[in-house]
């Protein structure tokens, strides 16, 4: 069976192996958070995942990128298990959060969730204000009382660098605010009930320009105290802001290393075809 | 060639369609509005107090007479007709007016109405004395006030006469509604108080309790209460009565008869010909408050509509808090629980379809099912010893409002669903990122927001039921309910009880009426009242579901 997995990718003419252990990846000094083993993923018949293998270091930012529908949003929804909203999805491999495998039956996809949080493409705050939308994880977990909440709600918003914007209307509705605004206020949602993994799945793709950069201010400010994994179409945002970079192409995991390498050294032509912009 | 093409530049820049749709909306107004005025301007100009003319009038070959009465219609009729009801025109004249009188007096005449033929009027006056008055039998009265009398002996005439009468009045007035109250909440007490009664000796019997036990005499010693606060009520009420019959007038007809009315059959008494447009005013907005805000009397014919008001509001507003619920329920399983697949699609069509079932279809499953089979257990298990006069086993309020719940929760499964699928997928994933369950997140998240789109159903069940009439002729609507829904017995809230509707008052006024002409204006005025409570309704649910909609606007995606 492994030899037959071996021989598949070998084929594909990637070596997984190599690219692990070889010299432009050195995650020797870092601890490891996310890891994937050996993982496929199908949408009933057809495979949309390839046998990807990857270690995603703690309390650093790490970009995917590749052009659309190779597969890097899929991955990402996999690490809070997103994908069981979907019917037909079938997954095979490992995928381990710490030490805990992710797909386990025994895991509460709840407290997992509560663990890996995440922020979509388009801003979605809740029709609600926005003291009650930082404070939506809290109650969740049952969590009512008042100088509590106040007190979270602030924290994370001056996390998410909007408590100077909005102090004074905490509880108007945040329909109101601005798309970037939108934005940080999703996140400050994210990280108020303290996650360990931030997951952000494009999340400037629908900003302006001045909104974008906020965020990959408050990105580069949240790594030191959250793991971030963060799905880019934009190359320059990614190398703007991760250490490590994933490139993906078609399903499957080209090439992996830190940002400063894999941008200015790919090793591989199908990652510099990409980042120089001759595809995708 | 050129004349067509032209045509042809008109017919593609799309300006024939702009107006086919202008004059589609046009139509619609105008027939929406038509629709409305007509029943408004018969309706609401029936509590005018007209003034009220005295004719005389000669029909050839016969003896000079003296009408007195309100002009309620006028109309041309041709020849030939009057020629069948034996009234001959002069040659060569087609046609003839003739006008309807409002002659009142049925004790006199034995009718309100007659029509009366224009030509033949010698003399049209209308004397500032005359009267018209609102008994509470045998319809109103028209004619001149010639005294007024306590216990047969004359206490006021001529110049006096009038003002002496109207504080009277307002006296009797005061008395009969004290008797009618204390009729109706001591009485009905006590009553009440003895059918209950009754009902735990029958209770005794039925688990065979021996007789002459300590439970019985309780029973027989309770009763004796009663029985003597019953006689203390019933002294304190021929006081009262008495009180009531003290005085009367004598009044005096067209012809010179003269007649006593005792005052405690007056409801109320003006004389609209010595009336200014002011007072007029104040007189019609008395009497369309009485309509309201009144019972109805002679055969729904005469007196108020409250009862239907309230039957009809109550009706809905149970409804309303049985088919909410019940329908975001099943909307909410079938949208976000069920698997989507044949089944559930064959439950969506089913639903729609039930939608378009005939309502009478309704009526009878209502009586079959809830009326019949369920009051029926009901009864069995709960209410033994009442029977065998029915309790929930005879048509009433609560089924009659749960008949148009299940008539109408197609419309609110529809619109709930549709609320649901709009909800955008971002804000549920966004709710399950932050570690909500699925319920977590329908509960805090989903409902609120296609809330306003339950509203929006609930806004058309309300408009569908507060119009049905038929089915609810057989699970609960009577044409005269003897009391409301709501009381000051225990447990106030009586849901087995039956009640009036505004739809079917308008029929049976309509079509049921001893006094056709007379019930017309009335089911004019009853009509547009009816239209008045949906349109608030409906108001009241746009209201809230504008404020819904205000709070829960999602981001547009």
């Amino acid at each position: 069976m492994e030899a037959v997995k071996e021989q598949k990718n070998v084929s594909r003419g990637i070596d997984i192996e190599s690219m692990q252990r070889g010299p432009r990846v050195t995650l020797d000094n870092e601890t490891l958070c996310l890891q994937v083993k050996d993982f496929n993923l199908f949408y009933g018949d057809k495979q949309a995942l390839h046998n990807i293998n990857m270690q995603i270091p703690k309390n650093r930012v790490t970009a995917f990128i590749g052009p659309s529908g190779c597969g890097k949003s899929t991955l990402l929804r996999c690490f809070n298990r997103m994908n069981d909203l979907i019917e037909s999805v079938r997954m095979e491999g490992q995928l381990l959060l710490d030490d805990m495998e992710i797909n386990s039956p025994s895991v509460n996809v709840a407290d997992l969730r509560r663990q890996v949080g995440m922020v979509f493409q388009k801003p979605n705050p809740f029709p609600k204000s926005i003291y009650e939308n930082v404070a939506y994880g809290l109650r969740l977990q049952g969590v009512n009382d008042r100088s509590t909440l106040d007190k979270v709600v602030e924290k994370s918003l001056k996390g998410a660098a909007l408590w100077d914007e909005v102090k004074d209307r905490l509880h108007e509705s945040a329909m109101g605010m601005s798309g970037g605004q939108q934005q940080r206020l999703v996140i400050a949602r994210a990280i108020a009930i303290e996650p360990e993994v931030l997951l952000l799945d494009e999340p400037a793709s629908a900003l302006d320009p001045l909104s974008t950069l906020k965020i990959e201010e408050l990105i580069y400010e949240l790594k030191e105290k959250y793991t971030i994994v963060i799905v880019t179409h934009n190359m320059q945002q990614a190398a703007r802001v991760s250490d490590y970079t994933a490139f993906m192409y078609m399903g499957e995991l080209i090439e992996f290393g830190a940002t400063d390498e894999l941008f200015t050294n790919p090793s591989k032509k199908q990652t510099e075809d990409y980042i120089t912009g001759r595809y995708g | 060639m050129k004349q067509r093409s032209s045509m042809k530049i008109w017919f593609d820049s799309g300006k024939p369609w702009v107006w086919l749709n202008a004059g589609a909306v046009s139509i619609s107004l105008v027939m929406v509005v038509g629709l409305i005025g007509l029943i408004a301007v018969r309706g609401l100009s029936h509590f005018w107090p007209a003034d009220i003319v005295e004719l005389t009038y000669v029909e050839p070959g016969e003896e000079k007479v003296m009408l007195v009465g309100e002009r309620v219609d006028h109309e041309t009729v041709p020849a030939a007709r009057l020629a069948l009801s034996g009234v001959h025109l002069p040659e060569g004249q087609e046609t003839a007016n003739r006008t309807l009188l409002k002659i009142g007096n049925r004790d006199f005449f034995g009718l309100d109405f007659r029509w009366i033929n224009d030509p033949w009027i010698a003399d049209t006056q209308k004397p500032a004395g005359l009267m018209s008055i609102e008994r509470r039998e045998w319809g109103n009265f028209y004619g001149y006030l010639v005294n007024v009398k306590q216990q047969g002996e004359v206490v006021a005439e001529g110049e006096q006469a009038w003002d002496e009468f109207q504080t009277r009045l307002a006296r009797s007035n005061a008395l009969f509604s004290k008797i009618k109250e204390i009729e109706k909440s001591e009485i009905g007490k006590i009553n009440h108080g003895l059918e209950e009664l009754r009902i735990d000796e029958r209770r005794l019997e039925l688990n065979e309790v021996e007789k002459g036990s300590a439970p019985y005499l309780e029973i027989e010693e309770e009763r004796q209460q009663l029985n003597a606060r019953y006689a203390k009520i019933r002294v304190e009420l021929d006081e009262l009565y008495s009180g009531l019959n003290r005085d009367q007038i004598t009044v005096r007809i067209a012809d010179g008869r003269e007649a006593d009315i005792p005052m405690a059959k007056i409801v109320q008494a003006y004389k609209p010909n010595a009336m200014t447009t002011l007072q007029k005013l104040g007189q019609y907005f008395h009497n369309a408050w009485e309509f309201v805000s009144g019972e109805p009397r002679e055969a729904n014919t005469e007196g108020g509509i409250f009862p239907a008001i309230f039957g009809t509001v109550m009706m809905v507003m149970i409804m309303s808090v049985l088919v909410t619920p019940f329908g975001v329920v099943a909307a909410v399983y079938l949208k976000e629980y069920a698997r989507q697949g044949a089944v559930v699609r064959l439950i969506r069509i089913a639903v729609n379809n039930l939608a378009g079932v005939p309502s009478i279809v309704y009526g009878v499953f209502g009586l079959g099912f809830f009326v019949y089979f369920i009051g029926g257990s009901v009864d069995e298990l709960f209410f033994q010893a009442k029977l065998p006069s029915p309790t929930f086993g005879s048509p009433g309020l609560l089924w009659a409002s749960l008949t148009l719940a299940i008539l109408t929760v197609p419309v609110v499964i529809v619109a709930t669903e549709e609320g649901l699928s709009r909800i955008p997928r971002a804000i549920r994933e966004g709710s399950l990122a932050l570690g909500a369950t699925k319920a977590e997140t329908l509960w805090r998240t989903v409902l609120p927001m296609a809330a306003p789109a339950m509203m929006t159903g609930l806004i058309l069940a309300v408009a569908r039921a507060a119009g049905e009439v038929a089915p609810l002729m057989m699970v609960g609507v009577v044409k005269l309910a003897p009391s409301l829904a709501i009381d000051n017995i225990a447990p106030y809230l009586h849901l087995d009880r039956q009640f009036m509707h505004l739809g079917f008052h308008i029929y049976d006024v309509g079509f049921q009426s001893p006094n056709v002409e007379a019930a017309r204006p009335l089911v004019y005025a009853t009509a547009f009242l009816l239209v008045l409570i949906i349109v608030v309704l409906n108001l009241a649910a746009i209201g809230i579901r504008n404020r819904l909609r205000e709070t829960y606007k999602a981001s547009e995606s």
